[in-house]
């Protein structure tokens, strides 16, 4: 499964406000800090395994508790219409 | 002070329909009126530096406006999110082509009925149907995304289901099932239009159905219809809070409707700038925050939540813009509303037209 951004979603930098926000047809949220690493991984090549191994190795913690999060996270994205898979 | 997130631009309002329920005001600006290329160039560098990051690109239709290319494109080049808000009819493949070079993110397109006829009587256009089909195609073809746009009220609400299916025929990834909301000329046909309790309540069930059988396919927005309503709408997020409009002619709103209340002078894009007219201007100020708030909203737990509700509605059914929106329950004006709703059984109305 390789989750990619659903047409026309994709992560811009608010500059006024500093911070980083899905932006999206006529519609824009602010991820938390959780579902930004997820996002910043989405590149249409990476898979979710791929995408739980890189988050593990960077906060060094154990890999199914990674993986309970970001299958929730990828999973609440899609309902959102955010992300494909 | 928040920075607005969003921009409504209402680039004209020609249009080759005329809805009935149509959100612009009864009184239609003529084209020699409308604002240049160049001055939406302007606007639309000044709404990005004030904070904004999307825009809609609406009207009337935006494509009529012949230089809708140019326009997308300053839209794009300030930095904002595109979206055109089109009813799809003069819409061909060429045009479609350059408006996804010129850098437009997303298409919503609007549908009136599921049935052609419907369609037709609804948007008093003939043939109008065919063509948005195949805008729909278009749409996809150039690769961005498509909204469908449905307005529902009493005269196609029977069709929900067919609509939630034609969004998926025509490849919408989200569809915006809009019950209308009663200004300008929707007020102005309202008895033709309000739905029964158990209209909106068969709606409110298909949508909630329909969610879940199209998860990740197809994303459904809902919004509901305030006469039937025991609470207000947070109208806008607040008055000059997140969101502002400017109209064909240049006049910077609080939103679309806000001409409607009459007494209230509305700075211009021609005299002024975006950030002037957002932070100092006496319209922006009037109704923003609470300190405006009289009772029962004064001290409410709900002030910051729905903020009074919608000003344009509290002046078109009390005649005060600063009355608790009589969408409230505890507004003094409530019963007004099971009065509309109980008068409204005429099928007859009025297009939408210039005057």
């Amino acid at each position: 499964m390789t989750p990619r951004f659903s047409p026309g979603v994709r992560l811009h930098h608010d500059k006024a406000r500093d911070r980083w926000v899905v932006m999206a047809p006529e519609r824009m949220f602010v991820p938390d800090e959780t579902a930004l690493e997820v996002l910043r991984l989405v590149d249409g090549a990476r898979d979710v395994d791929g995408i739980i191994d890189a988050l593990a190795a960077k906060f060094d913690a154990p890999r199914d508790v990674i993986a309970t999060d970001v299958r929730a996270m990828l999973d609440d994205l899609v309902a959102r219409g955010a992300v494909v898979t | 002070m928040n920075a607005p997130l969003a921009l409504l631009a209402e680039l004209t309002h020609r249009c080759p329909l005329r809805c009935l329920y149509c959100s612009n005001p009864v009184e239609l600006t003529r084209a020699s009126a409308e604002l240049t290329t160049a001055e939406w160039a302007r606007v639309f560098d000044e709404a990005a530096a004030l904070g904004c990051l999307q825009v809609h690109l609406s009207g009337g239709e935006p494509t009529a406006r012949r230089d809708i290319v140019a326009i997308t494109a300053a839209a794009h080049e300030a930095g904002l999110y595109t979206n055109m808000i089109t009813a799809g009819v003069l819409l061909d493949a060429a045009l479609m082509a350059r408006l996804k070079e010129a850098g437009l993110d997303h298409v919503q397109l609007s549908v009136q009925d599921s049935d052609p006829q419907g369609a037709e009587r609804i948007g008093g256009m003939k043939g109008a149907q065919p063509r948005k089909e195949a805008a729909a195609r278009m749409v996809r073809d150039a690769g961005l995304p498509l909204t469908l746009n449905a307005v529902v009220h009493r005269q196609n609400l029977h069709n929900l289901p067919r609509l939630i299916d034609l969004a998926l025929a025509w490849g919408a990834g989200r569809l915006e099932v809009a019950h209308v909301q009663y200004y300008g000329w929707a007020l102005a046909n309202r008895d033709a239009l309000l739905p029964t309790r158990d209209q909106l309540d068969d709606a409110t069930r298909i949508v909630d159905a329909a969610r879940l059988a199209h998860r990740g396919r197809l994303v459904i927005d809902y919004v509901v219809p305030d006469y039937h309503a025991s609470r207000p709408k947070a109208c806008m997020g607040g008055w000059g809070s997140r969101f502002l409009a400017v109209s064909p002619a240049g006049r910077v709103l609080p939103c679309h409707a806000a001409e409607s209340i009459s007494g209230m002078e509305f700075p211009s894009v021609r005299d002024t700038s975006l950030r002037d007219a957002w932070e100092n201007s006496a319209a922006f100020n009037r109704f923003r925050g609470t300190d405006w708030m009289p009772a029962p909203c004064r001290g409410c737990d709900h002030a910051e939540r729905d903020w009074g509700g919608c000003r344009c509605q509290a002046f078109a059914l009390t005649g005060d813009a600063a009355a608790t929106d009589p969408a409230c329950g505890l507004s003094p004006h409530h019963g007004l509303l099971a009065a509309a709703l109980s008068e409204a059984t005429t099928t007859e109305f009025r297009y939408r037209e210039f005057r």
